[in-house]
C-alpha cells in the first residue's frame, strides 16, 4: 500500500501548521533568547520591543500567570528564564507583533546586560564539579572485578561522542488560538500533544480540558518535537492569552538550532577483558552524558544507552555506569536511538581495539561474541530468539563477505593513496518505552452509515507513515478497501493522555488499538449479521472485500447494507479501545526487569573508499538484512530503514556539531552543519528482510522499525578506520566521532602536522577550542 | 521610487508593487498565500522553497529552478514564475507519480521543492534522463527522511513516462505539465521591459542574490535595491581581441557549459560538481561571486589563476584592475561604491597551458570549501614558462600566491622543487581556526592539494608515493 499522504505532499497540498488559512487579526511571535551562556540577568530593556511598530506585546517570566515549569520529568526547567541564564539560547521574552518582521525587530530592540558566570561545557569537568541531573546509574551483570584476572588482554580506551542537530525539513512552529469559554486551541508540530496541552495548562494555570492540541502531521521530528515542541505550543498559547487574539511562532532554521537541544554527547571511558582467542570476558563503561542545562529528557536517554552498552552481544561480565552531566548547553533531547547509539559505538569501538591487539579481524570477534538465545542482558532480561545469528550469517552469506573482503584486500595492496575499508555491523535495539507506564495508547473508531470509517489515535504521522499504517491495519481488520478509511488529525479532546509518538513504538501501541476499538465494533455487528442471516453462531462470520461471509461462504449481505441495517436497529457504531503492552516491567532499585517487549535485530556491511590524500571519502555500498517481523508494509518499512540509516551515517561522518568554550553553537546554520545530501549516500543500498521471522505483539505480527536502522550508520565509522589503517597500519587511531575529513587527514599525517605547525605564529581565533 | 514588477505566476498575470528586494519565498506565502513553496533554511541549503524561474530569450522561454529565498521580487519582471501549484493537474504527473510509487516521500516537507526541481530537469529540450541528471535535480535539496534512495530510483519511471520526449512541448504534449505553458512565450513579450537604474551608489545592488542573500536578507527587503539582472548586456560569454570577455552577470552554470570555457577548462563540469547545487549555480553569478569578496569563493580562486581581469565601469569610464590585486584586505575592494563589475577577463591561453582545481569541504557538495586551491600553468622543454596559483580559506581575501608562483617560474618540476613552494606558500597563506576547520588542518590541506595537484598534472614526472613513502 503506498503512503496516503504521498499524493498531497507531491502536490504541495499537505498542511503544516502555519499552512492553514490564517485567522483574521493573527499576530506572529519571535523569542528573545539569551546571548550568553551562563549568569545573572542584571538588567532587562524589554521596553524597546514595544516601540518597534507593529509590536502588540512583550511577555516575559513575571507575565506567565500559571507556573513557569516545563521539565517534563525532572522539575527543572522554565518556560522563560526568571534572573539567571544557563545557556545561549534560553528563551527570556517573547515578542508579539502584526508580522513576524515586526517580531523579530521587536526581538532585536532588546537590550541586555548580564553579569556572567563561569561556564562547563564538558561533561566530564560537570561531572568532576558535582553538575549532576538525577542520580548516576549502572547496570551489572556477573562480577567485573573478579573477572579481569580470567582476562589474556585487557585494554582501556576513552570514546569522545559528538551530538547530533536533528534538522527537521519544518522547523518549530505552533499556533494557537483563544476560542470560547477559556479555551485555546493549538495546532502544533509536536511528537507530544498530551505533553503540549498539560504543559500549556501549567503555564496558564487552566485545566488540561480547557487545552486542545491538534496535529494533522508534522515535517519531520525524529525526537526533536518529542519534548522540546512544548515550548513552543507554550509560548503560542501564552500570547494568544495575553492579547486574545491567534498567535503563531515559526522558528526560523538558526534560531531552531540555536535554542533547541540536540542528540546527547558523550564522553565514555571503557575497559574490556578478553580471552586470547576473543571471547570478550569483562566490560565496564562510564558513560559521562553531556545533558545540557536541564533534565528534558536526559535520564531516560541515559537509561536506554546504559540498556544498549552491549549492543548485540553477550558479556557474562559487566557493569554499565552513566551519568547526566549538566553543561551550559541547550537541554538535549531525543533523537531517534535515544541513547541507544551511544551505547552501541562505545562497545563496537572496545571491540575494534580487541581486534587490533589480538591482531584479529573485528568481524571475527564480533561473530564470536553474538548473543544467543537465553543469553542475560546486564539487566537481567533474556534475549529471546536466534535472530542476530540468523541476520548475521544471513548477511555475510548473502552479500558475499568474503568476496567483499578478497576485493578490499586486492584493492588495497593495488592503490597506494586510495584505500577502501569496509566494516560489519550488527544491532539489536529494545522495543519499548523504558519509562514502563508509557507504553499506552487509544484509539477512536466511528463507522458513518454510508460504511465509511474514522480513525483516530494518539499517534504523530511525522512521516513515518503511521496513518498509513493505520489505515492498512483498519482496512484488514474490518475486511473493507482502505479508501474507505479516513485518517483524522491527532487531537486531545478525541484521545486523552496519549504518550508521544517516539521509541519505536507508534506503529504497535496505536494500530493495536485500533485493532481493539474495531474488534468492538465488529463484535457488535457480527452478532447483528448472525442475526439477520439466523444462524447461531457469530463466530463463524467474516468479513472479507466488503461481503459478509459466514462459513466462509458469502450471505450476499455486504459491508454497506450490514451497516446501514445495523444503524437502523440501533446498534452502536463507534467504539474507543484502549492498548497497553503487557508483561513488561523494571525494577530500579536492582536495576533488573524485563524492560522491552522484543528486541529488533539485524546486521550491516558498510564499504567505503578513502582519499588518503585529500581525507575525502565516499561510502560506498551498505547493505543489510533486517528483522521486520512480518512487514505490514514492506515500502513503508523500506523508507524507514533507508532514512534511519542516512542519518546514523551523517552522525559519524560530516555531521560535525560544534559549540566554542563560551557555549555558542558554531554549527548555526546548514551552511555549515552538514547533513547527508544525495551525493553522500550511496548508491547501492541494499536491504533483505529476514525470512519467516514472526512476532506476536505487533498488529499483524510486523514489528517496530523507526529508530534501529539509524544504528547501522555506525559501521561506517569503522569502515573509516578500516581503510585508514590500511594507509597507516603503524598508527593508533582515536575514538572520536564524528569522523570528518578533517579529522582523518590530521589523524593520517601526523608527521606533516608537527613540521607545519612551525609555521605558524597567528593568533589563536576564539573559535580555536571547540567541544 | 521603484516600478510595479509584472509577471506570469503559474498561469495568471501578477503586478505587484511589492518592495522588490522582498524574498520570491516571502511573496509567495505572504502576499499570495501560496503556502506549496515551504521555507527551510533560508539560505539556499536546503531546496525546500524551490521554484521555476522561465526567461524569454528569443522567442522560447528557458526554465530553470531557483531557491526562492535567494531571488529578489523585483528580478521577476518579465518572468515565468512556476510553483508547485502552477505544476499540478487533475491527475498526478509523471514526476509526482514516480515519487509516489517509489514512496520517495516521507514527511512531505521537502517534496513540492523536489517535484519542482525534477521537474525542471524534464523541462530541458533534449536533457538525457539518467541517474547524473535526476542527481543534479536533487543536488539542491535536503531530505532528512528518506536516504534519498527512492527519489534517485524516480529515474527509471522517467525513462519509462518520458524516455526521450524532454522539454517544454513534448512534455505539454505528453500531460506531463499543464497546457497553459504553451502560451507563455507569447504572453511574456506582451510585459514591457523594466528599466532599473544602474550605476548608483545609493542603491544596494543585487546579482544573482544567493550570497548577500544570506548576509543582509533583512536589510535588502527594506532598502533601496538595484537588480542588475534586469540588464542583460551584463551577461555572456565571447572571445575578442585575444580575451575572453564574460558578463559579470553570467551566472555559473553559463559560465562552465560555455563552450569557449569547456575549451580551455575540459575538467570544468567535474569542477562545478563540488561547487554549490544546480538551484545556486544558476543563480550565482561571476561577478557576484567576486564582489562579494569571500575568502573562499571558489569562482574568484578559478579566475584568479586564470589571471583574469575586472573591467570596472563608472558612469561612462572603465578602468582595468586585475583581480589578483584587487582585494586589499578582508571584504575591501580596489572599487569605488559608484563603480560596477560589468565584465570579467581572460587572457587567452597558449594550447599547452593546464588548469587544475582542487576544493575539500565537509560534505563533498554543496558545502563551503575548507580549502581551495586552483592553479595555472604552462610548462615548456621541462621548465615552468608561466605560473598562476591562487587559493581560498587560508588568508582574508582570496589570495594569489605571488611569491610562490615568481618563485616557481622557470624551474623544473621535481619533488624538491614542489617541497619548497609549499614551504613558501605556507608563508604566505595566515589561515584561522574556525567552523570550517583548525587552522593546522588548513595549512595541511593546502600541502595535499599542492602536491596533488601537480601528480594529477604531471603524472609522468611525479608520483604521489614518493611524497609519501616515509610511512
Amino acid at each position: 500500500m503506498k503512503n496516503i499522504d504521498a499524493v498531497f505532499h507531491v502536490r504541495g497540498e499537505s498542511e503544516y501548521v502555519d499552512d492553514l488559512p490564517q485567522p483574521a487579526e493573527m499576530l506572529f511571535a519571535a523569542i528573545y533568547c539569551s546571548p550568553i551562556a551562563h549568569g545573572k540577568i542584571v538588567q532587562c530593556d524589554l521596553k524597546k520591543a514595544n516601540d518597534i511598530p507593529g509590536v502588540a506585546a512583550v511577555l516575559s517570566a513575571k507575565d506567565i500567570p500559571g507556573e513557569n515549569q516545563i521539565g517534563p520529568i525532572i522539575q527543572d526547567e522554565l518556560l522563560l528564564a526568571d534572573g539567571e541564564v544557563h545557556y545561549a539560547g534560553q528563551p527570556i521574552a517573547v515578542v508579539i507583533a502584526s508580522t513576524p518582521q515586526a517580531a523579530r525587530k521587536g526581538v532585536k530592540a532588546i537590550t541586555a546586560e548580564f553579569d556572567e558566570s563561569p561556564i562547563i561545557t564538558d561533561p566530564k569537568v560537570a561531572y568532576q564539579m558535582g553538575e549532576i541531573i538525577g542520580t548516576p546509574r549502572t547496570l551489572a551483570i556477573g562480577d567485573v572485578d573478579a573477572a579481569w584476572e580470567e582476562c589474556d588482554i585487557i585494554l582501556e580506551g576513552t570514546c569522545t561522542i559528538g551530538g547530533q542537530e536533528h534538522v527537521y525539513l519544518e522547523t518549530q512552529r505552533a499556533r494557537a488560538i483563544p476560542m470560547e469559554g477559556n479555551v485555546i486551541r493549538v495546532h502544533a508540530s509536536t511528537q507530544s500533544p498530551y505533553a503540549t496541552q498539560r504543559t500549556v495548562a501549567k503555564i496558564l494555570g487552566f485545566h488540561h480540558n480547557q487545552i486542545e492540541v491538534d496535529v494533522k502531521r508534522i515535517g519531520g521530528g525524529f525526537g526533536g518535537k518529542e519534548d522540546q515542541a512544548t515550548p513552543i505550543g507554550c509560548f503560542a498559547a501564552l500570547g494568544a492569552w495575553h492579547t486574545g487574539k491567534p498567535v503563531e511562532l515559526v522558528l526560523n532554521r538558526s534560531e531552531d538550532m540555536r535554542m533547541t537541544g540536540k542528540r546527547h554527547p558523550y564522553i565514555s571511558d571503557f575497559k574490556i577483558g578478553a580471552a586470547n582467542d576473543g571471547i570478550i570476558v569483562a566490560f565496564e563503561v562510564n558513560h559521562y552524558q553531556n545533558s545540557g542545562a536541564a533534565a528534558d529528557l536526559s535520564t531516560a536517554v541515559l537509561e536506554r544507552t546504559l540498556y544498549h552498552s552491549t549492543n548485540s552481544y553477550f558479556i557474562p561480565n559487566v557493569q554499565v555506569t552513566g551519568t547526566c552531566c549538566r553543561t551550559n548547553l541547550p537541554p538535549n533531547t531525543a533523537f531517534r536511538g535515544f541513547g541507544g547509539p551511544q551505547g552501541m559505538f562505545v562497545i563496537e569501538a572496545a571491540l575494534e581495539k580487541v581486534a587490533e591487539v589480538l591482531n584479529k579481524p573485528k568481524e571475527e570477534i564480533q561473530g564470536k561474541n553474538l548473543l544467543k538465545k537465553g543469553d542475560p542482558f546486564p539487566f537481567g532480561q533474556l534475549f529471546q530468539n536466534n535472530h542476530i545469528q540468523r541476520t548475521w550469517e544471513d548477511t555475510l552469506s548473502s552479500y558475499d563477505f568474503d568476496g567483499i573482503q578478497t576485493r578490499i584486500d586486492q584493492f588495497n595492496r593495488d592503490h597506494f593513496a586510495t584505500k577502501k575499508g569496509y566494516a560489519v555491523m550488527p544491532v539489536c535495539f529494545g522495543i519499548s518505552f523504558t519509562t514502563t507506564f508509557m507504553n499506552q495508547a487509544s484509539a477512536l473508531v466511528h463507522v458513518y452509515t454510508d460504511g465509511s470509517v474514522s480513525v483516530t489515535t494518539g499517534g504523530i504521522e511525522m512521516g513515518q507513515g503511521l496513518y498509513t499504517n493505520i489505515a492498512k491495519i483498519a482496512s484488514e481488520a474490518f475486511g473493507i478497501g482502505p479508501e474507505r478509511i479516513k485518517i483524522e488529525s491527532t487531537n486531545t479532546t478525541r484521545i486523552a493522555n496519549m504518550s508521544p509518538s517516539a521509541a519505536s513504538s507508534t506503529t504497535l501501541l496505536n494500530g493495536n488499538a485500533t485493532v481493539l476499538a474495531i474488534n468492538q465494533i465488529l463484535s457488535r455487528i457480527k452478532k447483528f449479521a448472525a442475526e439477520k442471516l439466523n444462524v447461531t453462531s457469530a463466530d463463524k462470520i467474516t468479513i472479507s472485500d466488503e461481503k459478509i461471509l459466514h462459513n466462509g461462504r458469502e450471505t450476499g449481505l455486504n459491508w454497506c447494507d450490514l451497516i446501514q441495517k445495523a444503524y437502523l436497529a440501533r446498534i452502536g457504531l463507534s467504539a474507543h479501545a484502549f492498548f497497553a503492552t503487557q508483561d513488561i516491567w523494571f525494577d530500579k532499585k536492582k536495576e533488573k526487569g524485563e524492560p522491552f517487549a522484543y528486541h529488533v535485530v539485524g546486521t550491516a556491511i558498510v564499504e567505503v573508499t578513502l582519499d588518503c590524500i585529500r581525507g575525502r571519502y565516499d561510502i560506498d555500498s551498505v547493505k543489510i538484512v533486517h528483522d521486520l517481523g512480518r512487514p505490514l508494509n514492506e515500502r513503508v518499512d523500506l523508507g524507514q530503514i533507508e532514512g534511519g540509516l542516512a542519518q546514523g551515517l551523517g552522525w559519524v561522518t560530516t555531521e560535525d556539531l560544534q559549540y566554542d568554550q563560551k557555549g555558542q553553537l558554531l554549527s548555526n546554520a546548514l551552511a555549515n552543519y552538514k547533513v547527508p545530501d544525495v551525493y553522500f549516500m550511496p548508491d547501492d543500498i541494499q536491504v533483505k528482510f529476514l525470512e519467516d521471522a514472526d512476532s506476536e505483539l505487533g498488529p499483524y505480527g510486523s514489528k517496530a522499525v523507526g529508530e534501529p536502522p539509524l544504528m547501522y550508520g555506525i559501521g561506517a565509522y569503522f569502515a573509516l578506520r578500516h581503510s585508514m589503517k590500511a594507509f597507516r597500519p603503524d598508527l593508533e587511531f582515536a575514538l572520536h566521532s564524528p569522523l570528518t575529513p578533517e579529522k582523518i587527514l590530521m589523524s593520517l599525517h601526523p608527521e606533516l602536522l608537527n613540521d607545519l605547525k612551525n609555521h605558524d605564529t597567528s593568533p589563536v581565533s576564539l573559535a580555536e577550542e571547540t567541544i | 521610487m521603484a516600478q510595479n514588477t509584472q509577471f506570469i505566476l503559474n498561469s495568471r498575470e501578477v503586478i505587484t508593487d511589492a518592495h522588490p528586494g522582498t524574498l520570491v519565498l516571502d511573496f509567495l506565502r505572504q502576499n499570495e498565500k501560496m503556502m506549496g513553496t515551504k521555507e527551510g533554511c533560508r539560505e539556499g541549503d536546503c531546496g525546500a522553497c524551490t521554484v521555476i524561474i522561465g526567461e524569454l530569450a528569443k522567442d522560447k522561454v528557458s526554465y530553470k529552478p531557483v531557491t526562492s529565498c535567494l531571488m529578489p521580487t523585483g528580478e521577476l519582471h518579465g518572468k515565468h514564475l512556476v510553483t508547485i501549484e502552477g505544476l499540478n493537474l487533475p491527475e498526478l504527473s509523471p514526476v509526482q507519480e514516480a515519487i509516489v510509487e517509489e514512496g520517495a516521500t516521507q514527511c512531505g516537507f521537502c517534496t513540492p521543492g523536489i517535484v519542482v526541481s525534477l521537474t525542471a530537469g524534464l523541462m530541458e529540450e533534449e536533457s538525457d534522463i539518467s541517474k547524473d541528471s535526476v542527481n543534479r535535480a536533487l543536488s539542491g535539496h535536503l531530505c532528512r527522511c528518506t536516504g534519498y534512495r527512492s527519489l534517485k530510483a524516480c529515474e527509471s519511471h522517467f525513462k519509462e513516462s518520458i524516455g526521450k520526449r524532454t522539454g517544454v512541448n513534448a512534455l505539454i504534449d505528453m500531460g506531463g505539465i499543464p497546457n497553459y505553458f504553451r502560451d507563455i512565450p507569447s504572453r511574456l513579450k506582451k510585459i514591457p521591459p523594466l528599466t532599473s537604474p544602474n550605476g548608483s551608489a545609493e542603491y544596494f545592488f543585487i546579482a544573482g542574490g544567493t550570497d548577500v542573500y544570506i548576509q543582509e536578507g533583512d536589510i535588502l527587503r527594506e532598502s533601496s535595491v538595484g537588480i542588475l539582472n534586469l540588464n542583460p548586456e551584463m551577461k555572456g560569454v565571447a572571445t575578442k581581441n585575444g580575451h575572453i570577455h564574460v558578463g559579470s552577470l553570467t551566472t555559473f552554470e553559463e559560465f562552465a557549459a560555455h563552450p569557449e570555457i569547456t575549451n580551455i577548462i575540459p575538467d570544468i563540469e567535474k569542477y562545478m560538481f563540488l561547487i554549490a547545487s544546480w538551484q545556486i549555480r544558476t543563480r550565482a553569478t561571476l561577478g557576484g561571486n567576486i564582489i562579494n569578496a569571500s575568502p573562499i569563493g571558489d569562482m574568484t580562486i578559478l579566475l584568479m589563476a586564470m589571471d583574469a581581469q575586472l573591467v570596472l565601469q563608472n558612469g561612462t569610464g572603465s578602468r582595468k584592475v586585475p583581480l589578483t590585486s584587487f582585494y586589499k584586505g578582508y571584504k575591501q575592494l580596489d572599487k569605488k561604491d559608484s563603480e560596477i563589475l560589468t565584465k570579467i577577463l581572460i587572457p587567452s591561453f597558449s594550447p599547452d597551458t593546464k588548469i587544475h582545481f582542487e576544493k575539500i569541504s565537509k560534505r563533498k557538495c554543496l558545502d563551503i570549501a575548507s580549502v581551495n586551491l586552483a592553479l595555472k600553468i604552462v610548462e615548456k622543454n621541462n621548465f615552468i614558462e608561466n605560473i598562476c596559483m591562487a587559493t581560498g580559506g587560508v588568508a582574508p581575501v582570496p589570495l594569489y600566491l605571488e611569491k610562490t608562483c615568481k618563485f616557481l617560474k622557470e624551474q623544473t618540476i621535481s619533488k624538491d622543487l614542489l617541497y619548497d613552494a609549499i614551504t613558501l606558500i605556507q608563508e604566505e597563506i595566515s589561515p584561522i581556526t574556525d567552523i570550517r576547520g583548525s587552522k593546522d588542518y588548513k595549512r595541511l590541506l593546502i600541502h595535499q592539494l599542492v602536491i596533488k595537484s601537480f601528480v594529477n598534472l604531471f603524472p609522468n614526472r611525479l608520483s604521489i608515493e614518493e611524497f609519501y613513502e616515509k610511512h
